[in-house]
C-alpha cells in the first residue's frame, strides 16, 4: 500500500490540469477505509465501494474513472467540480444535504463503540469519560449529539491514530461505523466491543452535486438494476458473506 | 547492504523497508520549500515595491497584506488556500461565462500558501535592504548620468542582495520546517509519510525520530549553505 | 469547577455577541469561544515557562562548562532546526505509543494532549528565546562582567543583576515577535486532539464545510496577533522611559 501512496502522490503532481465533466463519469472514493475501498500494492482501488461503483457504471453503460481523495477534503472537491460522485461509504446526513444531493441509500451503516477488552464502559457511561472519533464522520457527531459538543470528545484526522490511542490508554474507547469496527477487532489483539451495533438510521447514499438531478436519477436506476439481477448481492456476499443492503 | 538493512530494521532501503520512501518524502519536502522560495521572492520583491511606492493606496495594500499573514497562524493560512483556492478560482471561470473548471492539487496548493507567507516576511527584508544601500551611491550614479532604471539595475539591485541574504536565510529554514504542514492535508512529503510508516509497523517514535533526524540534516546543510553565501556576498567589501 | 466556569463565561460571552453575529457564528459561537480560551491559557502559560527555561539555557550555555552547555546547546540545536509539528508528534504519538506500560507514572503527565501540547510548546519557544537571549548578551560590552566580578559578585549574581536585564532590554522587539510566533504555532496543537480555537474551528469545519469558519478563526487569531503586538509596544516604552531615568 505504501508504494502505491508514493505513486498516486506524484502522479498528482505531474497533472494540475483542467477537467471537463463531459464524457467520462469521475468518481471519488476515499482509498483509506478497507474493505470498503483502500489501495492496493499495485496502486489500484479496490473495496466494496470500489466494486458497486464498477457495477453501476456498467448499468449506466458508461465510461467510469474513480479517484481517491481525502476524506476531509471529498465533499468540497465535489462541490468544485473535481469529480461528478462520490461513492465512499457516505451516510446521508442532514448537514452534508445542505452542501450536496444523495441518491437512494445503497446499504445501512450502525456504529460500534469499541474499548479495552473487559472494559466495564456502558453507553451511559462515556460522557464522563474521553472517546475518540474520526473528525467529521457520523461517529463523531453522533459522539457529540449523544454526550453534549463539550464532552470529551477526541477527534483524530485518522482512524488508525485513534485506535493506537485506544491501545495506549489515552481514551477509553472509540465510536466508528460496525464494519470497519469489525476489521479492527480481527487485527488488532486487547480491544472489544462496548456495545457491538448501535442503529442510528444511518443510510449510505451516492454524492452528487446539487443540480445534477439528471445523474442522481441516472445511479438510481442502475442501483435498481443491480439489486435486480444480482450484481449487488453477489458483490456483498464476497466481501461479508451476506447481503448488506 | 544486507547487513545495514537489518540494522535499520523498518527504516531499511527496498521494498521491504521504509528508508527509501523516507528519502523521497524528504525530496518532496526540498521542492516545495524550493518552489516557495523562489515565488516567494519574487511576490516578496514585489510587495516591497508597492511598499516604496508613492502611492499611498498601494503601500497602504501591501502594508495591510504583510500584517494580516503575519498575524495569522501559518497553518490556518494554508487550510483556507487548501479548501479555498478551488473555489476562489472556479467563481471568478465562472463569472467571465467559462465553463472550464480547474482543480487545484495539493502540491500547489502548499506552494501558493506557503510562498505567500514568505512573501510577507521577505518583502520587509527587501524593503531594508533597498533602503540600506547608501545614498551617496545613488547620487552618484545619477551625477554620471545613468537612467533610473539604470540605477536601480546597475548599482541598487545587485548591492542589494548583500544586506538580504542574512534575512533571506532565516525565512529559507523557517519555509522548509513549514512545508512539514501539508503533512495535515495528507501530500506525501516527509512527515506524512513517516507517520504512514509508523502507523503500518506499530514503531511511531523510530519514524517520528527518523524524520527529526532528516529535517535537523536538511538545516545543518542549509546553515553551511547560508554561511557560504553570507560569506560570498561580502566579498570585495572592507571593514566586514 | 474551573471547567464549568470557563464554558458558563463563554457562554455569556456568545449571549453577549449574539445580537451582531451572523447565523453561522451564532450556532458555533460557544465552540469558538471555548477554544479561543484554550489557545490564550496556553499561550500565557507556555510563554511564562518557556522564558524561564529559556533563562536557565542561556545561563547554562554561556556558563563555560562543557556538562552545562553541551546539553543546553543540542537541545537548543535540535528544536530550532525541526519542525515544531514532528515535535509534537515524537512526543504524542511516538513516546505516548508506550502507554502506561512503557512510561509508568509518567503516563500520568503523557496521556494527556493539552500537557504534551504545553510541554512542546515551552520547549520549543525556549529554544528560540534562549538563542534570542544569546544574541544580546554577546552584544553586551564584555568588560561589565570583569567589573562586576572584580567588585566580588558571582557570575551567576552578575548575570542575574547585570546582563540579563540588559540583554532583555535589547533582545525585547525580538522577543515581540517570537511571542507572535508561538501563538501562530499554537494552533498545531489542534493536530494532538486539543480543542483549541483552531481544533474547534477545524472540527466546526467538517460539518459545515463553509469557509467563513475559517475566516472568523482568523479574526480570533488576528485579534490576539494585536493584543501581543500592544503589550510588546508598552513594556518597550516602559524600557525606553526607565533608560531616560
Amino acid at each position: 500500500m505504501k508504494k502505491t501512496l508514493m505513486g498516486a502522490s506524484l502522479a498528482v503532481l505531474a497533472m494540475a490540469t483542467t477537467s471537463q465533466a463531459q464524457d467520462v463519469l469521475r468518481i471519488a472514493t476515499e482509498g483509506a477505509y478497507p474493505p470498503f475501498n483502500n489501495v492496493t500494492a499495485d496502486g489500484e482501488l479496490v473495496g466494496f465501494d470500489v466494486d458497486i461503483a464498477k457495477a453501476l457504471c456498467a448499468a449506466m453503460e458508461r465510461e467510469c474513472e474513480i479517484v481517491a481523495q481525502d476524506w476531509d477534503g471529498i465533499i468540497p472537491g465535489l462541490v468544485n467540480n473535481k469529480y461528478d460522485a462520490i461513492v465512499a461509504s457516505m451516510s446521508i446526513t442532514q448537514e452534508r444535504l445542505e452542501a450536496i444531493n444523495f441518491t437512494a441509500p445503497y446499504y445501512s451503516n450502525y456504529l460500534s463503540v469499541l474499548g479495552k477488552e473487559g472494559s466495564d464502559l456502558t453507553l451511559e457511561g462515556l460522557g464522563d469519560v474521553a472517546i475518540g472519533a474520526q473528525r467529521s464522520t457520523v461517529g463523531s457527531q453522533w459522539a457529540e449529539d449523544e454526550y453534549g459538543s463539550r464532552a470529551d470528545v477526541r477527534l483524530y484526522d485518522t482512524n488508525p491514530a485513534a485506535v493506537s490511542d485506544l491501545e495506549a490508554g489515552r481514551i477509553e474507547a472509540i465510536v466508528m461505523d460496525f464494519l470497519p469496527a469489525a476489521e479492527v477487532l480481527n487485527t488488532t489483539s486487547g480491544l472489544g466491543y462496548i456495545e457491538a451495533k448501535i442503529d442510528i438510521n444511518d443510510q449510505i447514499g451516492i454524492g452528487i452535486r446539487k443540480g445534477d438531478d439528471e445523474l442522481t436519477d441516472a445511479f438510481n436506476a442502475a442501483l435498481e438494476t443491480i439489486r435486480a439481477d444480482g450484481t449487488y448481492e453477489a458483490i456483498s456476499v464476497a466481501y461479508f458473506g451476506t447481503d448488506i443492503y | 547492504m544486507e547487513t545495514m538493512n537489518s540494522f535499520l530494521g523498518p527504516l531499511a532501503f527496498g521494498s521491504t523497508g521504509w528508508g527509501d520512501d523516507l528519502l523521497r518524502g524528504a525530496w518532496i519536502t526540498i521542492t516545495l520549500a524550493l518552489w516557495s522560495m523562489t515565488l516567494g521572492l519574487v511576490m516578496g520583491l514585489g510587495l516591497a515595491a508597492l511598499k516604496l511606492s508613492r502611492f499611498v493606496l498601494l503601500r497602504w495594500l501591501a502594508e495591510s497584506y504583510t500584517l494580516f499573514i503575519r498575524g495569522m497562524p501559518e497553518f490556518l493560512i494554508l487550510l483556507i488556500v487548501f479548501f479555498g483556492s478551488d473555489q476562489l478560482i472556479n467563481a471568478s471561470l465562472s463569472a467571465f461565462g467559462s465553463e472550464a473548471r480547474v482543480e487545484v492539487p495539493k502540491f500547489v496548493a502548499t506552494v501558493a500558501g506557503l510562498s505567500a507567507i514568505f512573501a510577507a516576511y521577505a518583502c520587509e527584508i527587501f524593503r531594508g535592504a533597498y533602503l540600506a544601500v547608501p545614498a551617496g551611491q545613488i547620487e552618484a550614479a545619477q551625477a554620471v548620468g545613468l537612467s533610473a532604471g539604470k540605477v536601480f539595475r546597475r548599482v541598487r539591485f545587485p548591492q542589494m542582495w548583500r544586506y538580504a541574504i542574512p534575512g533571506l536565510g532565516n525565512l529559507w529554514m523557517v519555509v522548509l520546517k513549514d512545508t512539514s504542514l501539508a503533512a495535515v492535508i495528507a501530500l506525501d512529503e516527509l512527515l506524512r509519510i513517516s507517520k504512514l510508516g509508523g502507523e503500518t509497523e506499530g514503531r511511531q517514535l523510530t519514524f517520528f525520530a527518523a524524520a527529526g533526524a532528516l529535517y535537523l540534516m536538511m538545516t545543518l546543510l542549509s546553515d553551511l549553505g547560508r554561511a557560504w553565501a553570507e560569506q560570498r556576498s561580502r566579498r570585495g567589501i572592507s571593514g566586514t | 469547577m474551573y471547567q464549568d466556569l470557563k464554558f458558563a463565561a463563554s457562554d455569556g460571552v456568545c449571549a453577549g455577541l449574539s445580537p451582531v453575529s451572523g447565523a453561522l457564528f451564532k450556532k458555533f459561537c460557544p465552540r469558538f469561544i471555548d477554544g479561543f480560551a484554550v489557545t490564550i491559557e496556553l499561550l500565557v502559560l507556555s510563554s511564562i515557562l518557556g522564558f524561564l527555561l529559556a533563562v536557565s539555557l542561556v545561563l547554562g550555555r554561556m556558563s563555560g562548562r562543557a556538562v552545562l552547555s553541551w546539553p543546553a546547546n543540542v537541545l537548543v540545536y535540535c528544536f530550532r532546526g525541526t519542525p515544531l509539528l514532528v515535535q509534537l508528534w515524537i512526543v504524542y504519538f511516538g513516546i505516548g505509543s508506550f502507554g502506561a506500560d512503557g512510561l509508568g507514572a509518567l503516563w500520568v503527565f503523557f496521556k494527556n494532549p493539552w500537557a504534551v501540547g504545553l510541554l512542546v510548546l515551552v520547549l520549543n519557544t525556549s529554544a528560540y528565546v534562549s538563542e534570542i537571549l544569546r544574541g544580546g548578551l554577546v552584544n553586551l560590552d564584555k568588560g561589565q562582567m570583569e567589573a562586576a566580578q572584580s567588585v566580588g559578585m558571582s557570575w551567576l549574581t552578575a548575570m542575574r543583576r547585570i546582563m540579563l536585564p540588559q540583554a532583555i532590554r535589547i533582545a525585547w522587539p525580538a522577543y515581540g515577535n517570537e511571542l507572535v510566533l508561538l501563538m501562530k504555532g499554537s494552533a498545531l496543537i489542534s493536530t494532538i486532539t486539543v480543542l483549541d480555537l483552531m481544533g474547534q474551528t477545524r472540527t466546526v469545519f467538517a460539518r459545515n464545510f463553509d469557509l467563513n469558519t475559517y475566516l472568523y478563526a482568523a479574526v480570533f487569531y488576528l485579534i490576539l496577533a494585536g493584543i501581543i503586538t500592544v503589550f510588546v509596544s508598552v513594556v518597550q516604552r516602559n524600557f525606553s522611559k526607565s533608560r531616560l531615568s
